[in-house]
């Protein structure tokens, strides 16, 4: 099976109300990230934090395709995926300030983002291991008779460890509902695609398991989202796994820690000219499709809701000490 | 035929860990069991033979050789609202998927901040003492029990490789079941209505007066060989079962100890940062008093296991090195 590649997308499909909600995710992601950024300068979120500007198209094109009842395993780069999924700005704050009204009650971080009420099963921090979480979860769904997909996102350092290649092959051999996304930012942290793999085309490796793989532009979240709404509807359909790989970059650095030795200033620039947020803007200007009065609307609207998260996080407060091993174990439930 | 007759049968363990497994198909329909070879191949240890026939092959589930990613999905599974039993041919291969038991299926609960409880059982295969050397004779029960977010059951009886298995499933984290290999063929008459039992106790397996011999797993049935011989000697020794080695149930042995005065542990583990340590800790910390003796231990030597029998035999806690032991605490420090 040879993977595809997807062709340009039709952008003039696109209405204006399409146009205000994608740009508007997008730009609350950025938002949010920089506000992160400056608050863990201003030593309010500690711990590793990992941004995601640069890579906003993969989350919210892949997200489109997604229903309420469906679930989502990510990453610890997953502040996007988990906004875009509805967990508020404002309890991923807390979460981050490590308050007990985070969506983990402050007990995973920027890297453990939970939420039961979206199905959000994290913020994975080990690379790789979201991947089986996910085909068990499919798994569970297909046992039980329940039409729904999981989402699995993950990079591509994820693909040269061992639990991607089994499972791939699990979920492929039990036809499971799981949709793959990789989203290839070219760095596992600071070790580059062709330093890190002996083939380093993504989708062909899913290809080798006859797994469905689509390989698409990750910097259009046109061109990501018709190629998720493609893959997600071959899994409801019962068609079985697919494999979507959304090339990609990252435009700032690995973690806070890191010193970006390993990457050009002038590579950086270069795809920053590609970035999803400013090209999708500009292709919805030229169609017609939004103006300079929008683009303001949102910013505005976005600075207010991160302004409220922000005030929220402050707000919280923190969970006493004496529980500390709390949720070691199930509480009341014991057999 | 006599009620009280047909209400006995004789059963090894093996028998009884499918009978549990059997049970536990038919009670829950979320159950089912997947791992390598246990369907077509009927089991490496031929526990899960005939299963595949009743139940299925998606409920018997084959598995390739990728441990990280079944006990993953079965994580997975039990998140989805499954109640999965994933068989790990043997505690040695756990060492593939000791992430998605460690970083995962144990913290899951606690790193959402009490939203995601797991719910999955994992059986495992343990223990040396068969000539199988190194990499497939390991006792790993105590090095698991290090980790908080899972519980640790090793089943020594008949009864408890029954009974347990239920138990555990009704558990809403992730419960991790080492059954010794070297057992699966000892048999022992349990009634016909032999069911669940609790997970959360040590047991008193020999009563006596004069040392707490503290075990689990297959060393049980060596101490209970001692305990027979030291009997002639004029020597009574207690012989404790822990069953459960995490949450661990210290108060059985304390209470032991506070009797007898005397504590020997005997462990199938290594001795150093092993859960020989811990319990010779927590006498020390709950029963210094009581003791008329050092702590004293019994475990396999600090070495790989070697494959030639002699040695395999010198290395693990034998019957007569109990014995010995037990003799000088007890004539040493009468």
């Amino acid at each position: 099976m040879k993977p595809k590649r997807t062709g340009k997308p039709e952008a003039a499909a696109v209405d204006r109300d399409h146009a205000l909600h994608l740009l508007r995710a997008m730009t609350r992601i950025r938002r949010l990230e920089e506000k992160c950024a400056e608050l863990y300068s201003a030593m309010k979120i500690r711990g590793f934090l990992h941004l995601y500007d640069g890579q906003e198209a993969v989350a919210v094109g892949v997200m489109q395709a997604l229903t309420p009842e469906d679930a989502v395993v990510a990453t610890y780069r997953e502040h996007a995926h988990a906004l875009i999924r509805g967990v508020s700005a404002g309890s991923i704050l807390a979460e981050m300030y490590g308050k007990q009204e985070g969506c983990s009650r402050g007990r995973g971080g920027s890297m453990h983002l939970f939420d039961q009420e979206t199905r959000f099963y994290g913020g994975n921090a080990i690379v790789g291991g979201g991947l089986p979480i996910a085909v068990g979860l499919a798994l569970a769904d297909k046992m039980q008779g329940r039409v729904r997909v999981t989402c699995c996102f993950f990079g591509e350092g994820a693909v040269a460890e061992g639990e991607f290649h089994e499972s791939l092959n699990l979920a492929v051999l039990w036809q499971v509902p799981v949709l793959f996304v990789c989203e290839n930012n070219l760095y596992a942290m600071g070790t580059a695609l062709e330093f890190e793999h002996a083939v380093t085309d993504i989708a062909r490796k899913a290809a080798c398991y006859d797994l469905p793989s689509t390989a698409v532009d990750g910097m259009d979240v046109l061109a990501v989202e018709t190629a998720a709404a493609r893959a997600v509807a071959a899994v409801r359909a019962g068609e079985g796994p697919q494999f979507l790989e959304c090339r990609t970059y990252r435009f700032r650095a690995h973690s806070m820690y890191d010193a970006e030795l390993y990457r050009s200033k002038d590579e950086v620039r270069q795809w920053k000219k590609r970035g999803p947020i400013a090209t999708f803007t500009q292709k919805m200007k030229r169609r017609g499709r939004l103006a300079d009065a929008d683009v303001k609307a949102i910013e505005g609207e976005v600075a207010r809701e991160i302004e409220g998260a922000v005030a929220f996080a402050e707000a919280c407060t923190w969970e006493p000490v004496e529980d500390a091993t709390r949720f070691v174990y199930s509480e009341g439930r014991m057999p | 035929m006599i009620d009280g007759e047909q209400a006995l049968r004789t059963i090894t363990y093996r028998e009884a860990v499918r009978e549990a497994l059997r049970e536990a198909l038919q009670k829950d329909e979320r159950v089912f069991l997947m791992g390598e070879d246990v369907g077509r191949y009927g089991g490496c240890f031929a526990v899960s033979k005939g299963l595949l026939e009743a139940f299925g092959p998606e409920r018997i589930r084959d598995t390739p050789l990728s441990e990280s990613g079944f006990v993953g999905a079965g994580i997975g599974a039990a998140l989805g609202g499954m109640r999965p039993i994933v068989e790990v041919m043997t505690v040695n291969f756990s060492l593939l998927c000791a992430d998605q038991i460690i970083n995962n299926a144990a913290v899951y609960l606690y790193m959402s901040g009490g939203q995601f409880n797991v719910p999955l059982v994992i059986r495992l295969a343990t223990g040396g003492g068969r000539q199988l050397a190194a990499q497939h004779s390991r006792s790993l029960e105590g090095w698991y029990a290090h980790i908080p977010g899972i519980k640790i059951l090793s089943p020594a009886t008949v009864e408890d490789a029954r009974g347990m298995l239920w138990t555990a499933l009704q558990d809403p984290d992730p419960v991790l079941i080492f059954e010794n290999s070297g057992l699966y063929n000892m048999e022992a008459t349990l009634g016909a209505d032999a069911g669940p039992v609790d997970i959360h106790q040590a047991r008193v397996r020999r009563a006596g007066r004069d040392i707490s011999i503290i075990t689990y797993s297959a060393s049980l049935y060596k101490a209970l060989e001692a305990a027979e011989t030291l009997a002639k000697e004029g020597i009574e020794a207690e012989v404790i079962d822990l069953r459960t080695l995490r949450p661990l149930d210290e108060r059985t042995f304390l209470e032991s100890v506070a009797r007898t005065h005397r504590a020997l542990i005997v462990d199938e583990g290594w001795r150093s940062g092993g859960i020989s340590a811990e319990i010779a800790s927590r006498i020390m910390e709950g029963a210094f008093y009581e003791l008329d003796a050092p702590v004293a231990r019994l475990c396999s030597q600090e070495a790989p296991m070697p494959y030639a029998k002699h040695m395999e035999d010198a290395v693990l806690p034998q019957a007569a090195g109990i014995v010995d032991l037990v003799r000088h605490m007890v004539n040493a420090h009468g």
